[in-house]
């Protein structure tokens, strides 16, 4: 996993994902690594979708945040590979997204199911399991369209990628 | 930069380019707004492949160049994309045939780019099949249903697949740059991918109880986007896509 100085860490956890306003970028685990000599700091961030509009603003955000806290010189580098799976999601960061009203992945990527329509997906705001996949593609890349079929409410959910 | 090495990036992110430009005019014009979504999804996920190609070339090129560079100011001739992906959308059975040929395309060929020599390839390459998995599938369902669909659906299916057939053959025609480069990066071999391509599609179209083979199976192929020879329809795209640097050079907003 990756270690972040804790000092460094504590600010970061104040940036959040313009499109998912509950997650801090540490939540979705998209910064790969931060390298802190003597205040000169290099930070990797990974794009969880190719074409995710809110990398630049997010780059922009943490320099915002990294800067109020005294840090002059930063450097902030995108990298591809190895590329971004929600099994980098923290646990904190699932909750967060269950009570926001977004299903969070159901299950590691390492065990993938050969048919993703047999997932089981609860719905977030009945716990009900007896939903259907709308659509595949949700509001953004990373989410698909649910329904409810108990409480007829539709959700998003962040799919396992 | 070794200019066989410019030339093949060129190709991949043209490629991305223009079909996600193409399925982009489907933003606000879907038969339904999932599919709207979806459609505007799979572009961007093809227009961030693009960058991320044409991003890697400024940084090797260098001389002041950025990724916008690419796009924005080459003229059709410098264009190196298959011809597939520049035709017009038509409807919504004509766009899932294309959109079917070139994701199960994609979907093989980034399986292999990803153990090419070339680590920034391999990178984009192992991030974009995950995203083209989910077109595939996408596409694939979509011709599945209109072609086990109703009388009026499966015709207008099977009609698109004819249409585009003939646009195909080029994805795995290899260019004088792809041959040369084949070897020494490792790059995907383009007989292989038609064979692995070929069972995708004769599956999907199983499926989807449609005529396959077709009769034009082994019959001619258009050629010629790869090296820039393209149909009138680029220079539409380009005029479109462009006329915000053309007009106003360097503008940012």
């Amino acid at each position: 996993m990756v270690t972040i100085p804790a000092h460094i860490a504590a600010i970061l956890e104040q940036v959040f994902d313009p499109e998912v306003p509950v997650l801090s970028i540490l939540d979705l685990g998209i910064v790969r690594s931060v390298e802190d000599r003597d205040g000169q700091l290099k930070i990797i961030i990974t794009p969880t979708y190719s074409g995710c509009p809110a990398m630049q603003t997010i780059a922009t955000m943490i320099r915002l945040e990294l800067s109020t806290h005294g840090f002059q010189h930063i450097i902030i580098e995108e990298q591809l590979s190895p590329a971004w799976t929600t099994d980098w999601m923290t646990e904190s960061g699932k909750r967060k997204l269950q009570e926001y009203g977004i299903a969070p992945p159901q299950y590691s990527t390492k065990n993938n199911p050969t048919n993703y329509l047999e997932v089981v997906v609860p719905c977030p705001q009945c716990s009900s399991s007896h939903t259907e996949l709308i659509s595949q593609f949700g509001s953004t890349s990373c989410k698909a369209l649910y329904r409810c079929l108990d409480c007829k409410e539709p959700f998003d959910y962040f799919k396992c990628h | 930069m070794h200019s066989d090495l410019k030339q093949y990036c060129l190709q991949l992110a043209d490629n991305s380019l223009i079909h996600g430009h193409r399925l982009s005019e489907w933003c606000g014009h879907g038969p339904i707004l999932e599919v709207d979504m979806a459609l505007s999804n799979i572009a961007l996920d093809n227009i961030g492949a693009a960058r991320s190609i044409y991003a890697f070339l400024a940084e090797q090129e260098g001389e002041g160049k950025t990724e916008d560079y690419y796009p924005y100011t080459r003229d059709v001739r410098e264009f190196l994309n298959v011809l597939l992906v520049e035709l017009p959308n038509g409807d919504f059975a004509d766009t899932m045939a294309k959109c079917l040929f070139f994701d199960a395309y994609q979907f093989y060929f980034y399986t292999a780019l990803k153990q090419c020599n070339d680590s920034t390839l391999a990178a984009i390459a192992e991030k974009s099949l995950k995203e083209v998995t989910y077109h595939l599938r996408f596409s694939s369902e979509w011709v599945i249903r209109l072609g086990d669909g109703t009388e009026e659906s499966k015709e207008n299916m099977q009609r698109a697949i004819s249409n585009f057939w003939e646009y195909t053959g080029e994805l795995f025609q290899p260019s004088a740059i792809e041959t040369s480069l084949q070897k020494t990066l490792q790059l995907p071999d383009l007989n292989l991918i038609r064979d692995q391509w070929m069972e995708k599609i004769s599956e999907v179209l199983q499926e989807a109880t449609l005529s396959f083979p077709l009769s034009s199976e082994k019959g001619w192929f258009q050629q010629g986007g790869k090296t820039g020879i393209h149909s009138e329809h680029l220079g539409f795209i380009l005029a479109d896509l462009q006329f915000m640097q053309r007009a106003y050079p360097n503008s940012e907003w």
